[in-house]
């Protein structure tokens, strides 16, 4: 098998730009584009021939790594290892400290948990559901055009364009809660993580409850049990429908709750 | 591609995305990371990357270029074992092998950024490591003894008797 793989990755032109100029030109409109981040999920998928892309965009070196502050302004560049994220407050950095192991981590990238394409085995993109939580914004370019929207609308079209940075206002309260992974390799089967802005305004999210990280609007005035009118949980190998659709509930009156101590 | 390994330098063929497992074991030929899994699961590739614990099965071999990487065999060889190694024989740590090398070098990294024998921090810092024969209790005895810097004579003890007898050593 190993063989195999460094005969089919010869097939594979290797991009590798030292610059977000650089990513940005070579990634183009994304067509027949597999962008690689940190390797952690892809590499896999390559080795095991699930992928055979024409291009692969290699980002390592492109210089998009790093985490910035300006006032309550945090900025996230797409290739800052995801282990950079877990001292920030609640939800974004529990939730990172519960991505996976330290070492894939370290590796993994906040850009590639956040664009995964969802799994053959269940839903990808940890961090989805904390940064919806905290109102991010995703910075993201195709065909030369850079625009920033926020991360609910960019999310659909992931798979479309190169995410380059996210951005959001510290909240003045998180929380995070989210169903133990039986194994460090296994994705999120399900977490809900909530913020209360500056402003008052709390905003609810799930990770695992849909195909990619979804906003639970429903329950943020404070019935958990609304957070099921926003999704529909759904069967995986990590876990059924019937199982996500009763935590849910759980885990969001648990973030209200947390929410409503730090009041 | 230009890659240290062990302080030795290898030039090597193929693409930048080849895993960097399949590079150090079918091309340079070192044999200490395992291909356990090849999906990251398991943590048997596990090897460092210019001082930090990587999954050789999930790197691209670009990434690792211009690097110093160190695989087991670097950490020290059977006429000089590291203080790490020590402790894995003294405390039993390895049964079949086939994680210690994975589990050695993300031990090595973790007690190399000050990681100290507390229990919990270790299991965190291992979190990723499979083992399916010691139940993982004598392997975290290990690195404990190897973080607080405990000295071992392996004269004394059974494994060190078997260890000298398989490396050759009149008894």
């Amino acid at each position: 098998m190993a063989a195999a793989t460094v005969a089919m990755d010869a097939a594979t032109e290797v991009l590798t730009p030292t610059s977000e100029e650089e990513a940005i030109e070579a990634f183009g409109d994304g067509t027949d584009v597999l962008v690689v981040g940190g390797g952690t999920i892809v590499v896999p998928d390559l080795t095991y021939r699930r992928l055979q892309p024409k291009k692969a965009l290699l980002l390592g070196r492109s210089g998009m790594s790093g985490v910035s502050k300006n006032g309550s302004r945090v900025t996230i560049g797409a290739t800052t290892p995801v282990q950079a994220l877990v001292d920030l407050p609640a939800p974004v950095g529990p939730c990172a400290a519960n991505v996976a192991d330290f070492e894939i981590r370290s590796q993994g990238t906040v850009g590639g948990n956040v664009c995964a394409g969802e799994g053959h085995e269940a839903p990808r993109g940890d961090l989805q559901g904390a940064l919806l939580a905290v109102g991010a914004t995703a910075r993201s370019a195709s065909a030369g055009d850079v625009t920033e929207e926020p991360l609910e609308d960019f999310l659909p079209r992931r798979g479309e364009r190169l995410l380059l940075s996210i951005s959001f206002d510290e909240p003045a309260a998180g929380a995070y809660a989210g169903l133990d992974r039986p194994h460090t390799h296994d994705y999120t089967a399900l977490s809900v993580s909530g913020a209360r802005a500056a402003d008052g305004t709390v905003r609810l999210a799930a990770t695992g409850a849909g195909s990619h990280g979804q906003r639970l609007t429903s329950a943020e005035s404070g019935d958990a049990e609304a957070a099921l009118n926003d999704v529909s949980p759904h069967d995986d190998a990590l876990a059924s429908a019937w199982y996500r659709t009763k935590v849910l509930p759980v885990l969001v009156r648990r973030v209200l709750d947390e929410l409503k101590e730090s009041e | 591609m230009n890659l240290t390994v062990n302080g030795v330098a290898h030039e090597v063929g193929g693409s930048e995305l080849t895993p960097l497992l399949d590079v150090l074991r079918l091309e340079v030929g070192v044999m200490g990371p395992k291909a356990g899994c090849h999906q990251g699961g398991c943590g048997s590739c596990t090897v460092l990357v210019d001082g930090e614990p990587r999954r050789s099965c999930l790197l691209p071999a670009g990434y690792a270029e211009g690097t110093e990487i160190t695989t087991v065999e670097g950490l020290g060889g059977p006429e000089a074992l590291a203080p790490l190694q020590q402790a894995f024989v003294h405390h039993y740590a390895a049964q079949c092998g086939f994680c210690t090398s994975g589990m050695m070098l993300a031990a090595q990294a973790y007690i190399d950024r000050g990681g100290t024998d507390d229990h919990e921090a270790i299991q965190a810092a291992l979190g990723g490591h499979m083992c399916r024969c010691t139940g993982y209790s004598k392997i975290i005895d290990a690195v404990a003894a190897a973080a607080r810097g405990d000295s071992f004579d392996l004269t004394t003890t059974a494994v060190g008797k078997y260890t000298r007898m398989a490396n050759g050593g009149a008894e």
